[in-house]
């Protein structure tokens, strides 16, 4: 296919994409107005099962099915990246390589933030069915938190924090625990991913029924994944070596 | 006025992912991907989906940029053995 070709082609498809996007625009309901079908249907079902964060009833109730589908792409990416950036035949894991001692401002920045950023990731997993955030927010806050001794500190403080197993571990119980919730659903004799545990009282800790439970389970998959993640990238870009080969 | 507020940021958003789109060099790139990412979220705030801004922050400003550097370092190192 040619410039002239893919350029036609493109113009084409952009073309009938702005026009069909502007049109659908219009047909919205406005921003903030008073008439929002769904709105009103959601918004009492989510108070209904005493979950204050109608995003988290919507993503861990209403729609508890469409978010198992988000959980497996998220596990099927990190298993993904993580076999296409494990050592090839050639490469192989030698000395780290030399690093700059980070500057003291970034020594304290580091130090003082690691412990805020960890409670603050574990409160926004565990409040996912009260305040704004839930699994996925609070997993990657903890994950990337983590990583802040390697920015204060260094690359072999940060391994001997992180035995790498224990996310892998994290990761697949996290995934295996949503989808065993879900069949609990079932024996319990509702419907798959159904909200069948007590719900308590809204605004409390243990309240909601199966949204905090799994919103808990999604924290644990999305942290151990991002953290197997930047691994991967941090070994790729400190211990890896290519095996000259002779020539 | 909120209503105003929104624009301003609509604008300043606009104004930042012509800024990404134009910084060629990957690793400068990342760090204005990462202020993009910023004034994104504020917009989310903005528009009341705090939620949303929450996994912007995280994704769009930390993780990201983080992989694209780190890429980067790698790049580098693997080319000076050869």
């Amino acid at each position: 296919m040619n410039r002239t070709t893919r350029l036609v082609l493109f113009l084409l498809g952009a073309g009938v994409f702005a026009v069909v996007f502007v049109v659908a625009a219009f047909g919205l309901p406005d921003f903030g107005a008073a008439v929002h079908t769904y709105r009103d249907a959601s918004v009492p079902a989510a108070l209904d099962r005493a979950t204050p964060n109608v995003v988290s009833a919507l993503v861990f109730d209403q729609r508890g099915i469409d978010t198992l589908g988000e959980v497996t792409i998220v596990f099927g990416s990190v298993l993904g990246a993580a076999t296409l950036l494990r050592l090839a035949q050639d490469e192989r894991t030698g000395p780290d390589a030399d690093e700059p001692t980070p500057l003291p401002v970034a020594r304290l920045f580091g130090f003082v933030l690691l412990p805020v950023a960890l409670v603050l990731g574990v409160n926004v997993v565990v409040h996912g069915h009260l305040t704004p955030g839930g699994g996925f927010q609070g997993g990657v806050v903890l994950a990337t938190g983590l990583h802040l001794l390697y920015v204060a500190g260094s690359y072999r403080a940060l391994r001997r924090v992180r035995p790498l197993s224990w996310y892998h571990y994290a990761e697949a119980a996290g995934t295996g625990a949503y989808v065993l919730v879900g069949c609990a659903g079932l024996v319990a004799g509702q419907r798959f991913l159904a909200n069948f545990l007590p719900l308590g009282e809204t605004g409390a800790l243990f309240s909601s029924g199966t949204v905090a439970v799994l919103s808990v389970a999604v924290g644990l998959e999305v942290a151990g994944g991002v953290v197997i993640l930047l691994a991967q990238f941090l070994q790729q870009a400190i211990s890896v070596s290519t095996e000259r080969t002779p020539s | 006025m909120p209503e105003l507020l929104v624009y301003v940021t609509l604008v300043l958003v606009a104004v930042g992912a012509t800024m990404v789109v134009r910084t060629r060099e990957p690793s400068a790139q990342a760090v204005v991907l990462g202020g993009y990412g910023l004034l994104l979220s504020l917009l989310f705030v903005l528009l009341q989906a705090p939620d949303v801004a929450l996994s912007q922050i995280a994704v769009g400003t930390a993780v990201v940029p983080l992989m694209v550097l780190l890429t980067v370092r790698a790049i580098a190192r693997h080319r000076r053995q050869r």
